[in-house]
């Protein structure tokens, strides 16, 4: 059985677990269908927020960035990760206890306005479809790559599985196919790191081998240091962006992780304020496993890699060097003539004859240190379990939206239980259709995008939750213009910079040196500041409102 | 509510959530990035792995695990000194 075969088995099986799954939970109320009734167990919840939050991005293209960009991918590592801090200290808790379904139904809620609510919804919707299309795009492309279909189709069978279960199970459904997903990627990832692990430092635990001596003695990393300097790229120790950016970036990932909407409603499953502190733990132990895992795998790929092509023949490369060639993510024009792969950087010498697209790493690792084919599969059967993870749950956040906050607390409060429910499963459909769409026509910018709804969500949702939590003082005339101030400053400074003058976007032009990238960080502080200051205008919040803040800060009532 | 006179159960889980916070901070913006190259005089204790490079990539996520976890103890703990805990 080859590559195609094995391929074909190991992701048919994870499909058919899926919509098992699916079928044995289906939601049967809005309740079921928001918040799974909120009885999913902390261990469990944590699982399904792991595989939630871990896209196609963590899955395939983590590793590879943080392979190219050394010290500089840190931020990836620190800024995905550092956002559980928040998570679990400032929202994950309150949240739980005010115990409603949504995001918008916080900030509704606890500034007592409509306007606070719709601007609230809209930025959950934004902030997910920009995520979900390339999720989608995910999907397609690495069921294209190893099944051999077109893209569009591999996107129309994701589109099938999310469907189902999306639609059928709602929060319920999405919950356990997301700690089935986990089990699923996990594996995938940590297999080949393993086995990379042990060929390459001698030892199978990859965080440990990360740390290990090259067969010469020198420390690995020293190793592929010397490397990156002799071929002239960046210094791996050192990368290249100023420090300050460094710090920006990382701070506008993490306070973005702990706004995205998709990640904050998962706290609203589990049964208790107890389950939900716990849970978050539970999630970073599972994301952590990951996550340390990427740096591993990136050194070794990057080495493997690097003694593999540099320098060698043409004519003596591997079968996988010729298959990835096809696709067009690695390229080699060979401009002295002379056969050889230069592999080089910018302060060499010699031109680079050698193109590799970083997204390649993770699925091209194990062809490149010659691992089983059923290792390959595994990891493509990973990686689709990541984008589907994430896919399901954003999308939950836009059907919500939809029904609940928009019709049933906005513009239709009469509708029924039943119509609710009826609503909520046809926004999920339209939802996925929509996103499926976006898959097949993508943007020609996702990883822009992307930058948007970390920046937007750090600028928007953070410091309204936040300040609906920790102040008492602060009504909505306060939160809506700080979200709207945060807001406008994030998306224009992003637009300037990616979309109207990306010509102009170096570190000269920047603000400080700030990158788009981490320019939320500077949207959410100046959130902060022009929320207090408005809120002075204005007379502080109603009784019930004060009421409501003093319920939330306790888990249970006072005896 | 217990401890008359002592401070109440939110000014508690506010000192505690500053405490925590604080060392969140030193481990990601202090030992990954500001001060990540004065630590790089040292290394991994028994490796040749430059320690401010390791808190980057590596130790930072360990202690934020840590933090989670000391954080929902210390919490539970505080809501029963106050009574206000769960059934």
């Amino acid at each position: 059985m080859g590559v195609q075969g094995w391929t074909f088995l190991l992701v048919g099986l994870s499909f058919a677990l899926y919509v098992g799954v699916a079928i044995r939970s289906r939601a049967r109320s809005t309740r079921e269908f928001y918040v799974a009734d909120a009885h999913v167990p902390p261990i469990a919840n944590g699982m399904a927020t792991a595989a939630d939050w871990m896209s196609a991005a963590s899955f395939l293209s983590m590793a590879g960035l943080v392979s190219t960009l050394g010290y500089d991918g840190s931020v990836y590592l620190m800024g995905w990760t550092g956002g559980f801090v928040l998570l679990a200290l400032l929202l994950a808790p309150y949240l739980r206890k005010f115990g409603k379904f949504t995001v918008p139904d916080f900030i509704g809620d606890r500034y007592e306005s409509r306007t606070a609510r719709v601007v609230a919804v809209a930025c959950a919707i934004f902030v997910s479809f920009t995520y979900v299309g390339g999720q989608m795009r995910g999907v397609g492309i690495v069921l294209s790559r190893f099944l051999e279909v077109e893209v569009g189709t591999g996107v129309v069978i994701g589109m099938a599985i999310v469907f189902f279960y999306a639609v059928l199970g709602g929060m319920k459904g999405i919950t356990w196919t997301q700690v089935a997903q986990y089990c699923v990627l996990i594996c995938a990832y940590l297999v080949p790191a393993i086995f990379l692990s042990f060929l390459i430092a001698g030892n199978a635990i990859p965080q440990l081998g990360l740390l290990g001596d090259a067969a010469d003695g020198t420390p690995l990393i020293t190793r592929l240091d010397g490397l990156h300097r002799e071929l002239g790229f960046a210094s791996y120790l050192d990368g290249s962006k100023g420090l300050l950016d460094v710090a920006c970036i990382t701070a506008a990932l993490m306070i973005g992780t702990a706004g995205l909407p998709h990640v904050i409603v998962r706290f609203y499953t589990v049964p208790s304020v107890r389950a939900a502190r716990k849970s978050v733990g539970w999630a970073l132990v599972f994301i952590a496993l990951l996550y340390t895992t990427a740096p591993a795998v990136a050194l070794f790929a990057r080495i493997n890699l690097l003694d593999t092509v540099s320098g060698k023949p043409h004519a003596e490369m591997p079968e996988w060097f010729a298959k990835w060639e096809a696709t067009g993510l690695l390229a080699w024009r060979d401009q002295n003539g002379d056969g050889l792969l230069q592999h080089t950087g910018a302060k060499s010498a010699v031109v680079n004859e050698l193109i590799v697209n970083s997204d390649i790493i993770v699925l091209a690792n194990p062809e490149i240190a010659g691992l089983p084919d059923w290792v390959i599969a595994l990891v493509a059967a990973g990686a689709l379990a990541a984008a589907l993870s994430t896919a399901a749950g954003l999308l939950l956040v836009v059907s919500t939206s939809v029904s609940h906050d928009l019709l049933k607390r906005t513009f239709v409060p009469g509708i029924t239980e039943r119509g609710e429910l009826r609503a909520a499963r046809l926004a999920a459909a339209g939802a996925v259709l929509a996103a499926g769409w976006l898959g097949i026509h993508p943007p020609g910018f996702v990883a822009e995008v992307v930058a948007f709804a970390f920046g937007l969500a750090a600028s928007s949702f953070f410091p309204a939750i936040l300040l609906g939590i920790f102040s008492v003082r602060m009504n909505a005339v306060g939160a809506v213009s700080g979200m709207l101030a945060g807001i406008a400053f994030t998306a224009s400074y992003i637009l300037w910079f990616k979309f109207l003058h990306p010509e102009l976007s170096t570190p000269e032009h920047w603000w400080f040196g700030i990158s788009p990238e981490g320019i939320g960080a500077l949207g959410a502080a100046l959130n902060f500041a022009v929320a207090l200051a408005a809120a002075r205008l204005r007379p502080p919040p109603s009784a019930e409102v004060r009421r409501l803040i003093e319920d939330i800060r306790v888990p249970g009532r006072a005896r | 509510m217990a401890s008359a006179g002592g401070p109440s159960h939110w000014t508690r889980t506010l000192r505690l959530t500053g405490a925590l916070l604080a060392v969140w901070a030193a481990v990601s913006f202090g030992g990954g990035i500001f001060l990540r190259r004065w630590l790089d005089q040292w290394s991994v204790p028994g490796t040749g792995f430059p320690l401010g490079f390791w808190f980057a990539q590596q130790g930072s996520i360990l202690v934020f695990i840590a933090l989670i976890f000391v954080y929902a103890r210390a919490m539970n703990r505080l809501d029963r000194e106050h009574g206000v805990q769960e059934d």
